[in-house]
């Protein structure tokens, strides 16, 4: 699958150019060349930037509109550097090194420009940081005090100068704080395929712009957040219910529940200084408590509950096609909890949604479940039940406000929250987060499997499912196929991933799925192939090679995920995020999973005892096709 | 209707073909000697030597190559390359046909500028023409594998697009915002393959110097400029127009050529070029000295230096292309000092900040237009601040 | 814009982008042809625009407005740009604008509410020595004065009534 990683960015080609770097001809590869950093020799590759070469060997040169994972843009200039021998400071972000060079990071001429450049960008910047949620966590704030900015030399606004746009239910934008770093331009563009953002006008009338102007809400925004990730200000930011959670709280009256997906239990340390990769499950749990929900459920056990669901679903698809050879089923199946993934589709690719699971994802059906069986289980009014989502997600926030998220007989999830709103609330109750005692999860939604945790990362839903199905299925251990049931095939950080499976032995049906089909006999000797994608510009190729008819036309399965790296790189995840950071967060996830003693989604006794109690015609039953599955809305891409 | 008066141009004595015919009549790498030999420097406004060009677009590796000819021409005060591809326009795409034999091109682009456009259906006769007469199209000149030919493409009303990798930006269908260099278009240039771009003016000499001889070219100017360069002169003098000299005219010079003695100060080199005051007009015209794109801005005793100062950092603010933070923003906070100024508001110690401001401009901006764009106004601060502070009222212009 | 209209500008961008080419490189022709027969380059336009070439509407519309000379909101049949740039600042370009003012009744940046003219400000339109100077269309006047605008207005008139709305016909001016 080589060809699907490869760079189709349609970046400038001059930004691209420099992803690759500055060689042109292939000869020099893996030469290296000399250059001289503030005194210090070393040798790089030819092609390494300034910038590279200086943080190899720990010379900090400030930086705003470069991000480790975007293309270069050079435009801010803040990281400008002296060459000898040139007449300019050249942007050592963008500088290719091809001869050998002396480099001065820090001379009289670099400081003065340097200070001029925030001055020059502040005079523009209207906002106050004590009121700015970036507060303590922004880039330029932090220049400006490695800087010493003392006082506004070239002025600062006194009003606004633009109207924030609220309009979304999910990502706010305020362009009074932006700084044209256009980040997030090459992350819409980029990195997520989606192309909401773009810098519009010239020279100083320029502004990042959706099309037309038009308000966010009205436009083809996934709400994948990913540009509020990586917005070096607060210029860009999620939509903020804790207000609204805060007096679900304090109103006696409210049962208010949470459910927390497995993300940003790895990343919230972050928000706390923590390094990332530590993951503080048990300490938030008493720190919801204390916040004072009313009961504290993991998420992981409606993850459980949608692989069953999603599961069952694909195997219907596979009896349907291949046994009954009926020509209406679509194939290969898609997964659909990811919500800005969703919308992805819905715009760009309606006529393909046919191919994405009815089953809802694992937020909804939390809702879904909480407030019909949980409620009559426990005697609680529905209408008195808050629920509350702690996800890694901005898109989440969207998902919980469709129209159609009312299977209840309510609204299913009242209030997404991400990651670093969560962070909030918990600092704002004056607790200690990381040095805080365990606590376990509420039950009866408390007990999980090490697959829902792992729902986390990309490749983590197809993952649980093959743990699953092969299990179901086949009738032994996963453990025979994959040492410790790591499916490692599915693993990994590149873009586009594929995997085969030869279903070499078939087992008995189990009685879960028993009345669905006979017996597995029409699976044996299949290849059961699947493929994971993450970050919606490769959902794009994949999409696109199955059109074409390529090698994604034959799989049964694909999971995909709108944010790089899946869940634990959201766009409601703690700021700021790059490749190694998730790589980080992606190793807490699965050393989660190695903990659990149950391990298959499956075997979550949970998840058994509600298809014993409540949905009792089984996986893709009756009462399931009412609360856990759902349909789309073909939104098509074209803007009234 | 729109002819420049116009001082006889050795271009006249140039016979359509000739060049081309001489150029190939050498293997490509002789022709780029050739130019080498010349000693012809760009006449776009950098003065890079154009073999130097050539010769490392030739070395480049690519399955295709471009020859650029860069008719953005909107450099305030210059025009003297609307009246060569009004008048010349055989002797440019000429030259753009032999730097396609030089670095082994087939294909070559025109980017006229947008408000241009009447110009238009001339070039593509005088295009039509050259292909009937073979100078352009399939085996050139009946040289076995020599093919190229040249289309139009229009700008649409931006500067910076004369800016050669914003220009480049703008043929891919971008915004025309200047890229990084490195690399530089001769390797990474049109759709990332090597790509020379070149000034009218420019190429319409390198027909002249195949035709006529290195040596020829050579004779005049001076030794680090050599041959004649074609000016454009406006402003407050009594004959305004384009005028061919060799380089290295001091500006003394040239003003009594143009009856246009008595001036207080002249603007060299358009918006982004410097404004040189009286006290220094036995300057010389040259790369090594005050150089110029040919634009040749004359300000007579009773003008306003202010009021030109403003106009040009209007000028800037409004064609920066805005993706950096020095020019985007530095040359409004320039704009702002020199309303300062005219109210009589601004302290020195300001001004000073923003020369400073000035001078990062200068250096840190990404492309040359930022890098060039406070030139104006810190000449005109360092030639006559005694005029421009401490404004009681409104000057009349 | 009519049902009947859309559909003909659709056509006609299908023309053009097989004319120019269905990759980016091909979308300022596109553009420009768009703005020269239909005086704008409506959102619709661009969305179309960019699903030929592959690209997004944003992308094209960040192109839209980087141009002077491409609009995304309506303009008049007759877009006279003034240069306001130095050379003809200081042969008196003030004046002419004051009387284009005077003779059209709207500023610059507007468009005369019969939708027939737009007055806007060019920068140097390499007429410097002649100036001065503006763009009527395609169009070039030099050595402008007051008095010299009224005749070029009315000569526009004229040319909208005699012949039929397309810019050529100004040319026959
Ligand atoms: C802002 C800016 C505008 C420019 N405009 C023009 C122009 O209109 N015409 C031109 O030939 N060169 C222009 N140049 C110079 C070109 O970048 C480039 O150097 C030139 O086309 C090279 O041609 P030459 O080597 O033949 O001079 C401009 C440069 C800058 C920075
Ligand atoms: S210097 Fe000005 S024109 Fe050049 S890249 Fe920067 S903002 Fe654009
Ligand atoms: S970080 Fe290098 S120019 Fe912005």
């Amino acid at each position: 699958m080589a060809n699907l990683n490869e760079d189709v960015s349609r970046a400038p080609k001059s930004m691209r150019a420099q992803t690759i770097t500055g060689i042109t001809d292939t000869t020099d590869i893996g030469a290296t060349v000399r250059v001289e950093i503030d005194g210090k020799e070393l040798k790089v590759p030819i092609g390494t930037t300034i910038l590279e070469a200086a943080r190899s060997i720990g010379v900090r040169i400030p930086t705003l509109c470069y991000h480790e994972d975007l293309c270069i843009a050079g435009v801010c200039r803040i990281c400008v550097v002296e060459v000898e021998g040139q007449r300019t400071l050249q942007a050592s972000c963008a500088y290719p090194i091809t001869s050998p060079i002396k480099v001065k990071t820090y001379s009289s001429k670099v400081r003065k420009a340097r200070r001029h450049i925030l001055d020059l960008l502040l005079s523009k910047h209207y906002g106050e940081c004590y009121s700015c949620f970036r507060n303590n966590n922004c880039e330029l704030q932090s220049l400006a005090k490695e800087y010493g900015v003392d006082q506004f030399r070239f002025g600062h606004p006194e009003k606004p100068l633009h109207e924030v746009d609220a309009s979304s239910y999910s990502v706010i934008r305020d362009m009074n704080k932006c700084i044209l770093c256009r980040r997030c331009v090459r992350t819409c563009i980029d990195v997520q395929e989606v192309g909401v953002l773009e810098a519009v006008g010239r020279s100083d009338k320029t502004k990042i712009e959706t099309f037309a102007s038009k308000p966010l809400s009205e436009v083809i925004c996934i709400n994948c957040g990913q540009c509020i990730n990586r917005c070096p200000t607060g210029a860009l930011r999620a939509n903020d219910p804790t207000d609204d959670v805060w007096a679900a709280i304090d109103n006696p009256a409210k049962h208010v529940v949470i459910q927390t997906a497995p993300a940003p239990r790895a990343g919230i340390g972050e928000c706390f200084g923590l390094e990332p990769g530590r993951a503080l499950t048990f300490e938030m749990n008493t720190a919801l408590r204390r916040c004072g929900f009313d009961k504290v459920f993991d998420t992981n056990f409606t993850a459980d509950l949608t692989i069953i669901e999603e599961g069952t679903e694909l195997i219907l698809r596979l009896y349907k096609a291949l046994v009954k050879k009926d020509t209406s089923i679509a194939l290969p199946q898609f997964t659909s909890c990811s919500p800005g993934w969703i919308k992805y589709i819905e715009h760009f690719y309606p006529e393909m949604l046919k191919h994405v699971s009815s089953a809802k994802s694992p937020q909804q059906m939390f809702g879904a479940v909480i407030k019909t069986y949980y409620a009559k289980k426990n005697n609680i009014d529905p209408k008195d039940i808050v629920t509350v989502a702690l996800m890694p997600c901005s898109a989440k926030k969207f998902e919980c406000n469709r129209p159609e998220m009312c299977d209840s007989g309510f609204k299913d999830i009242d209030y997404g929250l991400t990651t670093r709103e969560l962070a909030q609330m918990i600092s704002e109750a004056g607790i200690d987060l990381p040095n805080l005692e365990k606590s376990d999860f509420d039950d009866p939604f408390g007990t999980a499997t090490g697959s829902g945790v792992i729902f986390a990362a990309t490749g983590g839903v197809m993952e649980a499912a093959i743990r699953t199905v092969v299990e179901l299925v086949c009738g032994i251990k996963v453990e025979n196929l994959f040492d410790h049931a790591d499916v490692i095939p599915v693993r990994g950080f590149e873009g586009v991933r594929y995997a085969e499976l030869p279903i070499k032995q078939v087992g008995p049906v189990p009685d879960i799925l028993k009345h669905l089909v006979p017996n597995w006999d029409w699976l044996k000797g299949a290849t059961l192939k699947v493929g994971v994608c993450h970050g919606t510009a490769n959902a794009k190729k994949v999409l696109d090679d199955i059109k074409a008819g390529g090698k994604f036309s034959e799989c049964h399965f694909i999971e995909f995920m709108a944010c790089p790296g899946g869940c634990l790189g959201g766009g409601g995840q703690p700021i700021p995020t790059n490749p190694e950071i998730r790589k980080k967060r992606a190793k807490a996830i699965y050393g989660e999973d190695a903990h659990y003693e149950i391990r298959k989604s499956h075997e979550n006794p949970a998840v058994l005892e509600l298809y014993s109690q409540f949905l009792t015609d089984g996986p893709c039953g009756h009462l399931s096709h009412k609360l856990l599955h759902t349909d789309y809305t073909p939104r098509g891409k074209y803007i009234a | 209707m729109i002819t420049s008066k116009c001082s006889k141009l050795t271009f006249s004595e140039i016979k359509t073909g000739s060049g081309l015919q001489a150029a190939l009549k050498n293997k490509p790498a002789e022709v780029i000697s050739i130019l080498a030999d010349s000693g012809m420097k760009g006449r776009g406004g950098a003065g890079f030597p154009t073999s130097t060009k050539w010769r490392f677009a030739a070395a480049a590796k690519g399955e295709e190559k471009f020859v650029v000819c860069n008719a953005d021409e909107g450099e305030p005060g210059t025009f003297k390359d609307r009246v060569l591809l009004c008048d010349f326009a055989d002797l440019v795409f000429e030259g753009m046909t032999i730097g396609a034999y030089a670095i082994g091109a087939k294909t070559g682009i025109i980017y006229l500028r947008g408000e241009y456009t009447y110009l238009v259906n001339q070039l593509e006769s005088v295009l039509a023409k050259r292909r009937q007469a073979n100078l352009l199209g399939n085996k050139i000149c009946g040289k076995e594998g020599f093919d190229f030919d040249i289309q139009i493409r229009m700008g649409s009303g931006a500067y910076v697009c004369g800016e050669e990798t914003a220009l480049i930006e703008s043929l891919e269908g971008q915004r025309g915002e200047p890229r990084n260099r490195p690399p530089f278009p001769v390797d990474t240039g049109f759709m990332g393959r090597p790509t020379i771009v070149n000034n009218v003016e420019t190429l319409a000499w390198v027909t002249a110097i195949l035709a006529k001889g290195a040596a020829w070219f050579k004779s005049v100017g001076t030794e680090k400029s050599t041959g004649l360069k074609l000016f454009s002169v406006s402003g407050d003098c009594a004959e305004p127009g384009v005028y061919e000299f060799p380089m290295g005219i001091t500006i003394a010079q040239l003003l009594k050529e143009v009856k246009g003695e008595g001036a207080k100060a002249v603007q060299v080199g358009g918006a982004s070029g410097h404004c040189v005051a009286a006290k220094d007009f036995k300057r010389a015209l040259a790369f090594e000295d005050v150089a110029t794109g040919g634009s040749i801005i004359i300000f007579g005793p009773n003008r306003d230096m202010l009021h030109v100062a403003k106009n040009f950092m209007e000028f800037f603010v409004e064609e920066s292309c805005g993706q950096c933070t020095p020019c985007r923003e530095g040359n409004h906070k320039i704009l702002e000092g020199i309303e300062k100024l005219e109210a009589g508001t601004c302290s020195m110690a300001y001004l000073d900040e923003l020369c400073k401001l000035g001078e990062t401009m200068q250096l840190a901006s990404k492309c040359g237009l930022g890098q060039s764009s406070a030139n104006a106004f810190l000449s005109i601060v360092a030639n006559f601040k005694d005029e421009i502070l401490g404004r009681t009222e409104k000057v009349a212009v | 814009m009519l049902i009947t209209e859309r559909e003909k500008m659709v056509e006609d961008i299908n023309t053009w982008a097989e004319q120019y080419g269905r990759n980016r490189s091909a979308l300022m022709p596109i553009l420009q042809e768009v703005q020269k027969k239909y005086y704008r380059i409506s959102d619709y336009a661009m969305q179309e625009i960019a699903d030929l070439l592959g690209i997004h509407p944003v992308e094209v519309y960040g192109v839209v407005s980087f141009y002077s000379f491409l609009d995304d909101k309506p303009k008049g049949k007759f877009i006279i740009r003034l240069c306001q740039t130095i050379s003809c600042d200081m042969v008196g370009k003030d004046r002419v604008a004051r009387q284009l003012e005077n003779d059209l009744g709207v500023g610059f940046g507007q468009t005369t509410a019969d939708g027939i003219f737009t007055l806007e400000w060019a920068n140097c339109l390499g007429m410097c020595d002649q100036g001065p100077a503006m763009l009527v269309n395609d169009q070039v006047f030099t050595r402008l004065t007051p008095a010299k605008v009224n005749e070029i207005i009315d000569g526009c008139r004229r040319a909208l009534s005699h012949y039929a709305t397309q810019r050529k016909e100004v040319h026959a001016l």
